[in-house]
């Protein structure tokens, strides 16, 4: 058995204009080891889910800023549900009042972090969670 | 039905999460890879398989995307492997070929997957091959190859392709040093993207002198196209290249030479890893090693005795991807 590499999709769902979030994101997963598969700017919760499965990544990452993941979020995992992929961590991550977050894990988001988190938080919480 | 052919049944009926995973087992190295790579390969050999290989940033995801639209209209399905360079630091990967390829993503007659060397050298990733098969058997008619190369270290995506498309873009600096590096010798095709920008023609004119200057081909003249891919201008035209230089390889017998000769290297590649795989097994689990390097130090033995020895006990050969 080679070594086993985690790899992680960070997508961007919705209208967001930029994107340095994700990309420090993606960076801190690259620098802990992690294969991450980046896609770009406004990705629709189609693209992200057959993407995720293309890649068969270990993790997925939503990332947003525009304050529609109330419904881009579940609209993903709900794709992800149709098409059987059932061993992939998705997380959140972006602008995210608390409040919207028990709504969030209730549609399989398992993690939010809003910004100022540490990203060495992040990577613990992957490998210490990935579902395969 | 055993796993491996699990894997195989379900991805020639098209079922894109199983040509996903059977990657994945492939690129983790799975104890069970083999038996279905050995599995697979009757049912490969039908799609066309395309190298795209230039410097970075050069445009080979974006030239892939349109390429692939191109394709798609004309009713073909299309696999992409894009690989990226691993880190050789932390071992991780930033894999980006995607974002020139976005619309892609949800046409069900499109496969991509990305993939990290993984301390690789040449451009390639040790599952790249497998990949590429398991896009053929998934019933792609073209898989595209996307690699990062500029010079000669950097070339094994030739032993692996049918044809090997090299882009390059003006403004370089230095193009003839560019040229001088190797890459006369792996492009079938020159593609000169970005032509938007000054000194494409200049970058034509030298490579057809190049060429000349070459003077023999063992196939077809590679020609030289100009493009520019994020504008789509160009892509039919090259895209009407590499479609007549595939018709024309396979009409004179050089598609068949080509892949009896990529499956020589194949061959050669996979007895060198199971060999180096078999030794380091047996010296690590008899502690032979150890015991054969105290016996030459008292000067009871040399090096080439003691390598005979520990060779002969092999009895069988463990393969490794
Ligand atoms: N001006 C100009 N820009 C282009 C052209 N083709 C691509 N680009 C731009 O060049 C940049 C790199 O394009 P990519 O397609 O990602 O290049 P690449 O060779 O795949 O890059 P790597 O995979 O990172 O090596 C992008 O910003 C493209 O939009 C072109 O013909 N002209
Ligand atoms: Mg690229």
């Amino acid at each position: 058995m080679l070594e086993r590499k985690i790899r992680v999709l960070v997508a961007k769902p919705g209208l967001d204009g930029h994107d340095r979030g994700a990309k420090v994101i993606g960076r801190a997963l690259r620098d802990a080891g992690m294969e991450v598969v980046y896609t770009g700017l406004r990705q629709t919760p189609e693209q992200i889910a057959a993407t995720t499965l293309q890649e068969d990544v270990d993790v997925l990452c939503l990332s947003i800023l525009s304050g529609a993941h109330n419904t881009l979020f579940p609209r993903v995992t709900a794709l992800l549900k149709e098409n059987d992929v059932d061993d992939v961590l998705v997380i959140g991550g972006g602008v995210i009042p608390d409040e919207d977050i028990p709504f969030l894990k209730d549609h399989g988001i398992e993690a939010v972090f809003t910004p100022g988190t540490n990203t060495e938080d992040v990577v613990s919480f992957i490998k210490t969670n990935l579902k395969r | 039905m055993s796993k491996a052919d699990d894997y195989v049944a379900g991805i020639i009926a098209g079922k894109a999460r199983i040509a996903a995973k059977a990657i994945s087992l492939v690129e983790n190295g799975d104890s069970s890879a083999i038996e279905f790579l050995k599995a697979l390969y009757p049912h490969t050999g039908k799609a066309r398989i395309v190298g795209i290989t230039g410097p970075p940033g050069a445009g080979k995801s974006t030239l892939t995307d349109k390429l692939a639209k191109l394709l798609r209209k004309k009713g073909k399905r299309v696999g992409i492997v894009a690989v990226d360079p691993t880190s050789p630091f932390t071992g991780g990967a930033i894999l980006g070929d995607r974002i020139r390829m976005q619309e892609l993503a949800t046409d069900p007659g499109v496969f991509i997957r990305s993939m990290g060397t993984r301390g690789q050298l040449g451009g390639l990733a040790r599952s790249t091959h497998s990949a590429v098969r398991v896009l053929d058997a998934y019933g792609s008619d073209f898989v595209f190859i996307e690699t990062v190369g500029v010079g000669q270290s950097e070339v094994d995506i030739v032993q692996l392709a049918d044809i090997v498309l090299l882009v390059t873009i003006p403004g370089m600096g230095d193009d003839i040093q560019v040229i001088k590096a190797g890459i006369l010798e792996i492009g079938d095709i020159f593609c000169i993207n970005k032509a938007d920008m000054d000194g494409a023609n200049r970058l034509a004119a030298e490579l057809e002198m190049m060429l000349d200057l070459k003077g023999h081909f063992e196939g077809l003249r590679p020609p030289v196209v100009k493009t520019v891919a994020s504008e789509d201008k160009g892509t039919a035209e090259l895209l009407e290249s590499l479609l007549f230089h595939l018709a024309e390889d396979e009409n004179s017998g050089r598609l068949a030479e080509r892949r009896e000769k990529n499956l020589k290297t194949e061959m050669l590649r996979i007895m060198a890893k199971a060999l180096e795989n078999t030794v380091s097994r047996l010296t690590e689990q008899t502690g032979a090693l150890e015991n054969y390097s105290r016996q030459i130090m008292q000067g009871a033995l040399d090096p080439f005795s003691a390598s005979e020895k520990m060779l002969a006990q092999i009895n069988n050969i463990q393969f490794r991807l």
